[in-house]
This record gives structure tokens, sequence and C-alpha cells, in this order.
């Protein structure tokens, strides 16, 4: 058989990577319009005051999903909170700080944390740590959204660790000698130098985190308690909480096809396919306006 | 999680069926094998399994396959025909039954043992008995503090099953709302809403603060049970399989199988024999109340 000649090849491996590159934007949108197409009658079967009310309780009609909502940014917020300070201070220990020895420990350490699934934390969040927050915090009882927070904060670190460390690890040799040469400490030039130039991974380090925070569901529903109360006071942190992800997973299984209740739950999935989106494309406007990577302000 | 483990059941079941079956070569029927469809109420589903294997080791040509996920579900799998036996916690609701008569199947109703359901606390709590009001208000957020039912100093926490469970809206009608069907009070909205029993058992073990309610077959022996009266001034009873039989107990009710209308051949034979003496003796075994004059 004759070997196909160059120009052919070339041809054919370009119009797979490009098939294989569209195919995603063609899943994504296939998804989003699934989602509005067993979503949207819920807009029209239950008035927006009872879509956005403040009570959940599907078995009398009242599709309430400001609880959800909240419940679902309180525990996302709480994690971004307890994850971002420890992931940077971790991604910046284990590549500037940290001897050759110890790095080799540590980064496979780090990936294994990541490949826990997220089913056993919840156990281990249930049954070990719940019963902590509630005697440690003094809060009447350890199920709350803060214990939430803590599990997802424990899942978004591996991946804010990883993806911060290679945006510390692209910064270029040349600045950090540049910053020693010019008197500069080991920790101005980390701080000064290297974070500001690596700002746009570390942003999407976060972003990413945050991702895997809000659509979590398994170790969230067993541990923040499911309570879909509207988190009015400050120490709403502490107290139960129920997210959108638990409450798709919780009733999905029973609802009959078709019911309106059945519809709005695809409802709260548009919501948080909205909510996530939102996120994003903040992201993105943060690090489109930071000006490009490696960019001008760097002794600013 | 749950799911996953009802699928396990059912597959050894089904090979311990096909394992009798080829041990028994001789006396099985060839080509008169039978299967049942059954599925329903996840408070019913170990029952269901206990009653299936039983079964099936007496009567290998009969292959029965249980699954959970609801009474709604099993109800609903009924109604599309899908099904041979629904288990359900609560009765069909009206538009349950006009449906499956829309399709053509009419539900036969089919009691087939009884659940007291139990008031479970913390084992420190000091709070032996309460009634039904008390509990009522408890459940609706009227009541918060312990204190206001002769316990310690401390705030409650709800307990309950999610929504969609059978018992969830059996204690809504039952105790939140005591029977009358005019009132529109709901649970709290702070109520912990659990995905599993486990999840109700784990917390009221380590929370001294804790109140929830599960069938009494879920029961550990762990958790406290409290006494409950039906009123103030009359008598706090424990929940046992005496007491709901007796009607004593104030919060029990009946456990149902549907079948597509009459039920014959096997299934028939199946019934007869969950009814009898051997399949209540099982309904007993895991806690559950026997029928009246079963024994």
């Amino acid at each position: 058989m004759r070997k196909l000649e160059p120009r052919k090849r070339e041809f054919i491996i370009e119009t797979v990577i490009r098939a294989a590159g569209f195919s995603a934007i063609f899943f994504v949108a296939i998804i989003f319009l699934f989602l509005l197409k067993e979503g949207a009658p819920a807009f029209w079967q239950v008035s927006l005051g009872n879509l956005f009310g403040q009570r959940w309780y599907p078995n009398e009609e009242m599709f309430g999903t400001w609880p959800l909502i909240l419940g679902s940014l309180l525990v996302t917020v709480g994690a971004v909170i307890l994850a971002l300070p420890l992931g940077l201070a971790t991604a910046i220990f284990v590549r500037e700080l940290a001897p050759d020895w110890l790095r080799e420990i540590l980064k496979p350490l780090i990936e294994v944390l990541a490949g826990i699934p997220s089913v056993v934390l919840g156990f281990l969040g249930m049954v070990a740590i719940a019963p902590l927050v509630r005697t440690y915090l003094g809060v009447p009882t350890g199920l709350t959204a803060f214990t939430g927070s803590l599990m997802l904060a424990y899942m978004a670190l591996p991946t804010i660790i990883s993806v911060a460390e290679d945006a510390i690890d692209a910064v270029p040799k040349e600045y950090r000698d540049g910053a020693l040469a010019m008197g500069a400490t080991h920790w101005q030039t980390i701080w000064r130098v290297v974070m500001p130039a690596a700002r746009s991974g570390v942003i999407i380090a976060v972003m990413l985190g945050i991702g895997r925070a809000i659509g979590e569901t398994m170790a969230v529903m067993m541990v923040t308690g499911n309570a879909a109360r509207m988190p009015h006071e400050l120490t709403a942190l502490f107290m139960p909480a129920r997210t959108m992800t638990a409450t798709i997973a919780a009733e999905m299984g029973e609802v009959a096809q078709g019911s309106t209740h059945y519809h709005v739950l695809f409802a709260v999935g548009i919501l948080l396919f909205v909510v996530t989106f939102i996120i994003n494309a903040v992201a993105s406007f943060v690090v489109i306006k930071g000006g490009p990577r490696r960019g001008g302000r760097l002794m600013g | 999680m749950n799911g996953r483990a009802i699928l396990t059941l059912t597959v050894v079941i089904g090979l311990a069926a096909c394992g009798a079956q080829t041990g028994q070569v001789g006396t099985a029927v060839p080509g008169a094998q039978t299967s049942i469809q059954n599925k329903g109420s996840d408070t019913m589903v170990n029952l269901a399994l206990a009653w299936a294997e039983a079964y099936g080791q007496i009567h290998p040509e009969v292959q029965i396959a249980v699954t959970g996920g609801g009474s709604g579900t099993g109800i609903a799998a009924l109604i599309n025909g899908t099904v041979d036996m629904a288990n359900a916690s609560r009765a069909i609701k009206a538009e349950e039954r006009a449906e499956a008569e829309a399709n053509g199947i009419e539900p036969v109703e089919h009691v087939v043992a009884a659940d007291a359901i139990a008031i479970v606390v913390h084992p420190s709590n000091p709070v032996d008995g309460l009634t039904i009001p008390e509990l009522a208000d408890i459940f609706a957020g009227k009541i918060t503090n312990w204190q206001e039912v002769g316990g310690e100093d401390r705030p409650i926490v709800l307990l309950s099953r999610e929504s969609n469970s059978g018992t969830h809206v059996f204690f809504l009608e039952e105790v939140v709302r005591q029977g009358r069907t005019d009132d529109e009070t709901l649970f709290s909205p702070d109520t912990l809403l659990m995905p599993s029993s486990e999840g109700i058992s784990a917390e009221v073990r380590h929370n001294p603060n804790a109140i929830g309610y599960d069938g009494l077959g879920y029961v550990t022996a762990d958790q406290k049970v409290v006494a409950v009266a039906p009123a103030v001034g009359q008598p706090y009873v424990l929940p046992a399989i005496e007491t709901a039989k007796d009607g004593s107990y104030p919060i029990a009710r009946d456990l149902f199988i549907y079948t597509i209308g009459e039920p014959q051949g096997a299934i028939l034979a199946y019934l007869d024999w969950i009814m009898g003496p051997e399949g209540q003796a099982i309904v007993k075994e895991l806690g559950f109340v026997p029928l009246k004059g079963a024994e």
C-alpha cells in the first residue's frame, strides 16, 4: 500500500483535531439546550413569586429557590476563604522554599489528595468532623454550611495547589535573579515579583477550585444538614444549609417525569449553570483586565 | 449509595435462586420459570428482600426481583405496568389511582404488615415521654428548647427523612398536623433533611440536642426511644410490636403491597405466603409489626 502524500495526511490530522475541538462546543450547547427544554416549563408552570420565594417544600408546591442559591453560595464562599490562603501558601512553599527532596515527596502526596472519592470524604465529615465542629464551636449541630465548606476546601486544595504551582513555575528565572540582584529579600522577591507575574495563572487556579466546590454534591449532601433555610444572620455559616446540587441529587430520584417538580429541578440546574457562568465570566474579565501575563507592573 | 446496595442484593438473590435451581434440577419443571418484579418503598426494601430470599428457597421456580426507590417510584412503576407488585409505606393517592385507571390498570391494595414510627433522641437526653401536640410543636419549630418539654437547657435540632420519603409524608400528616386535613402546618425550615436512615442515627448517636424519627426496625441500641402519649393526661407508651398491634402506640401505620388487578397464579401464591405464618415471622424478625391473627 502506498503511503499517503504528506499534504493529505496533514489535512486528515487537522480535520480530526478540529472536529475534536468543535465537539466540546457542540456538547456544551446540547447540554444547555436539554437543560433549557426540561427546565423552561417551570418558569410558566410556577409563578415567579413562588420560584424566587423563600420556602422550598416541593410536597406542597412551594418551590422557593432562594434558600438553595444562597446555601450554595454560602458553602462555596466559605470553602474559598478556607482553601485560598492555604492553597497559595502550599504552592509557594512547594515551588519556592522547599528543598528538592521534600518537593519530590509533597507533589505526589498532593495528587493523592485529589483522588479521594467525595463520598468517602462525606462519610468522614459526617462521622468524624461534624461532631468536632459541634463540640468546639458550640453550635447546636455539627451538620452546618461550615462543615460543608471544610470538606469542599479540602477537595479544592489539590486543584488550587497544582495549578498555582505550575503558574509560579512558569515565571522566568531572570525575574527572580533580577529582583535578588537589586537587593530584594527572598520573601520580597516572591511576594512583589513572582506572585504578580504569576497572577493570571493563580486566578485560574482559584476559579477551578471554585468550580470544583460549587458543583460538588455527595460530600455536601452528607454534611450540611440539607435544611432549606434562609441565611438571614451573620452566623448562618454555622447553621445547616441546603445546596442546589444536593437538592437535585436528593429529589430527582423519586420525582415523576414531566411533573412540575421535575421541571423545577431542571430549572435549579439552569440556575446553577448561570451562577457558574457568572463566576467564570467575572474571572475571565479580571484576567483580561489584568493585562497580559508577565505584564509590566512588576515592581508595583 | 443505597441504590447500589439494593442492586447488589437483587443480583445476589438472583444468583442464589439460580444456585438453588441447579441444585434441584430433578424437581424443577423445565419451562415453568416465573419471574415477579417487585419495587417501591425504601422502608420496606429489607423486608421485601428477606421475603424474596426465603420464598426463593422453597419455590426456586419463582424469581423475585426486588428494588427500592421509594413508595412513589413503586406506584409510578405499577401505573406504567413495568412491575407486578409495588411496595408502599403509604396508601395510594386518589390522583395516582385515577392515573392508573386511565392506563387501564386497577391497583388492588393488600395490607402486608404494619410499622411503628419511633421517636429517637441521644442516650443522655433526660426526656422520657412526649405528647403528640408537643411533638407537633417541636417539629413545626414552635418549641425550640428542650427545657420547654422538661429537658436540659439545650437547643432542639430536628432530624427528618427527605421530603420524598413515605415516612416523611406520614409524619407530617399524622404528627405535625395531628391528622387534621385542613391543617397547613409544615416542618420547620430548620429541619435537617437526611438522605438516609443512617444519617439520622449517626446524628442522634453523636448529638445531645437532636430529635429524629424512623421506622422501629431501623432503631439501633445506641439511640434512646421516647415514649409517646396521644394527648396530655393520657399514658405514655413505648413503641413495640405489641403496642403498635393493640393500637396503644399512637404513631403506627400500615404497609402495603399493590398488585395489578386481583392477584393470580404465582403472585397470589406469593402474597398468601407473605400474609401466612412464615412471611409474618420474617416481618417480626425485622422489627416490623405482623398482621393481626397471623401467628
